[in-house]
């Protein structure tokens, strides 16, 4: 009797700590959505303007964060590289989607040859690890953020495709949905009444979780020199370029470090702990 | 089985055309004369002049027709000849082969690293659900999994090479040059495993046959060697197939980073110098090696669970 009460308490705790977890990282976001957008409004100043006799000068009250090693403002330059990512992230993630759930359904509803060609369509493009499509992606069209989004939106869909397939394929023959198609109801109202409630919950995770793979690949790309091109400022482009300069400026290099974690872990907390 | 194994050959085939095709449009798509970007590569960016470009392009036949060079390039794929790296005048396969073996090296190294850190810190934790290893397991794996590879390795570098002068931050050839890497890339897949390892223990102590093993009298130890240890495997060892994809993507951040001449490395140069037969050559090796891997995953699961042999 008594593993029985442990197991249901700890589940109720599990699930509150979720819960919280996702309080948590909805509050993160929010304020990180908020710098990004509210920084070029309240402090005007152009992310690659240059004041050289300040380079790498220490936060102050004039410049709350300080200026990098070409005296370019930190602050300007770290909500632009957030508006980017942030923007890119949240384009990616719709675009992937709105087709990804569309094909789902559509596979497993039509069956068959439909149902064949969209997985085979899926393997395509699982068939290379998603960092190096976007990196031969960026290859094609260098020096520009669509190649990036493209990449990373082709990347992303598969997983709303896979899960809408799994999940449409076994509601499809509950009795519940039988009995709707059998008293005649049209594809629409099926989708809207019994697929959509069960689909919605799950995109909110893999959504967050593809923002996050999202802005790492950017950060990775910037990071390793492929993605977008100075002067652009970019979270993972500014770690490359301030890092020789990690001796007399560390809070310069650490910036972008910690607004990628505070990013990220934002996003894997409304993620959930299921999604990995 | 078999049937599994179709499926890896049929993904292999799949990379090869995904891979042929990305390339052929990258030759076609990129920007500017050729001729000229190749020419810099090989002779420095001071020494271009017309003749050097229009040298290179005769040579390498740059003007050819579209159709003729799409059919030339998939020949070319299916004898597996690789051609020959514009910059270098190497043979594509000899560099590849080269730089792979480093790759396997820095691969295998992060992969044992990650196995001796996370599955037994996952077990440890499984095994007592909420206590204080578990708890503080948690903390630090999702700190991990918000940290790009690349922050992590860097944080290495700055906290163990440059802070405290242990570790050589980057280089090549001395067994220390090893660690740091394949440390970088074995922290990002423990995060994970450790996470993986922890759920299917918890989940094995709870069931009711772990249970009864330690009813009937059986030591802690020996209800878990014979119970434990063979159910908490599979699904680590499926996830290492999942981790893969992490594994090769971090292959080309952290060499980048590291300095390690390894497959990851010649890739981001490639593209630098623009260099198409080299990215053919070593995006398709890491592809294949993708699946290879997968391939080699299904075959212990197949191996470790019986219950799949009957089915």
């Amino acid at each position: 009797m008594t593993t029985i009460a442990v197991n249901s308490s700890s589940s109720v705790l599990e699930q509150k700590r979720i819960s919280v977890g996702r309080f948590i990282g909805f509050t993160i976001l929010a304020f990180i959505v908020l710098f990004a957008f509210l920084t070029p409004l309240v402090w005007p100043v152009d992310p690659t303007k240059q004041s050289l006799r300040n380079v790498l000068a220490g936060p102050s009250w004039s410049e709350p964060l300080g200026y990098d090693h070409l005296g370019r403002s930190m602050l300007a330059r770290l909500a632009a590289a957030l508006r980017l990512s942030l923007g890119l992230a949240f384009l990616s993630v719709l675009t992937a989607a709105v087709p990804g759930v569309l094909l789902g359904i559509l596979a497993a509803w039509k069956g068959g040859i439909v149902d064949r060609a969209l997985s085979i369509l899926g393997d395509v493009s699982l068939a290379l690890p998603g960092l190096l499509l976007v990196l031969m992606l960026t290859a094609i069209a260098p020096d520009s953020p669509w190649a990036l989004y493209v990449g990373i939106s082709l990347v992303l869909w598969i997983e709303y495709f896979r899960l809408t397939r799994a999940t449409t394929r076994t509601l499809i023959t509950s009795p519940a949905v039988q009995a709707s198609r059998l008293l005649g109801f049209g594809p629409a109202y099926i989708v809207r009444r019994h697929l959509w409630p069960e689909i919605s919950p799950m995109i909110l995770t893999v959504g967050a979780f593809g923002a996050a793979t999202a802005i790492m690949a950017i950060a990775a790309l910037g990071f390793v020199s492929v993605g977008v091109r100075p002067p652009t400022p970019e979270l993972g482009l500014m770690m490359t370029e301030l890092l020789p300069y990690y001796e007399e400026a560390p809070h310069a290099l650490l910036q972008p470090i910690v607004v990628v974690f505070l990013l990220v872990l934002s996003l894997n907390l409304i993620a959930g702990r299921k999604a990995r | 089985m078999t049937r599994t194994l179709g499926y890896r050959l049929f993904q292999a085939l799949l990379v090869a055309l995904t891979v042929g095709v990305l390339t052929f449009i990258m030759v076609r798509a990129l920007p500017g004369d050729m001729a000229y970007r190749i020419a810099a590569g090989r002779y420095g960016y001071d020494m271009v002049n017309t003749d050097a470009a229009n040298a290179v392009r005769t040579e390498l036949g740059l003007d050819r027709g579209g159709a003729a060079a799409l059919g030339q390039w998939f020949w070319d794929l299916v004898r597996f000849d690789l051609g020959v790296s514009v910059v270098s005048g190497e043979p594509v396969i000899d560099e590849v082969r080269h730089q792979l073996g480093h790759t396997v090296e820095l691969a295998l190294a992060a992969v044992l690293m990650s196995l001796l850190i996370g599955p037994p810190l996952g077990i440890l934790a499984g095994l007592r659900p909420g206590g204080a290893i578990d708890r503080g397991l948690l903390l630090v794996s999702s700190t991990l999994r918000a940290l790009p590879h690349f922050v992590v390795g860097l944080l290495l570098i700055i906290v163990l090479a440059t802070g405290m002068g242990i570790l050589p931050a980057a280089g090549h050839g001395e067994p220390q040059n090893l660690i740091l890497p394949a440390l970088t890339l074995a922290l990002g897949l423990a995060a994970v495993s450790s996470r993986v390892a922890r759920d299917a223990m918890a989940g094995v102590v709870s069931s009711p046959y772990y249970a009864f093993g330690r009813t009937k009298g059986l030591s802690e130890a020996q209800v878990f060697l014979r119970h434990g240890l063979r159910n908490v495997s599979v699904p680590i060892v499926t996830y290492l197939g999942v981790q893969f994809i992490y594994l090769i993507e971090g292959v080309v951040v952290v060499e980048t980073l590291f300095a390690w001449p390894g497959i990851g490395h010649a890739l981001v140069h490639a593209i630098f110098a623009r260099d198409v037969p080299v990215i053919q050559g070593t995006a398709l090796v890491m592809g294949l090696m993708f699946v290879l891997l997968n391939a080699l995953v299904d075959l212990a699961c197949y191996l470790i669970d019986p219950r799949r042999q009957t089915a």
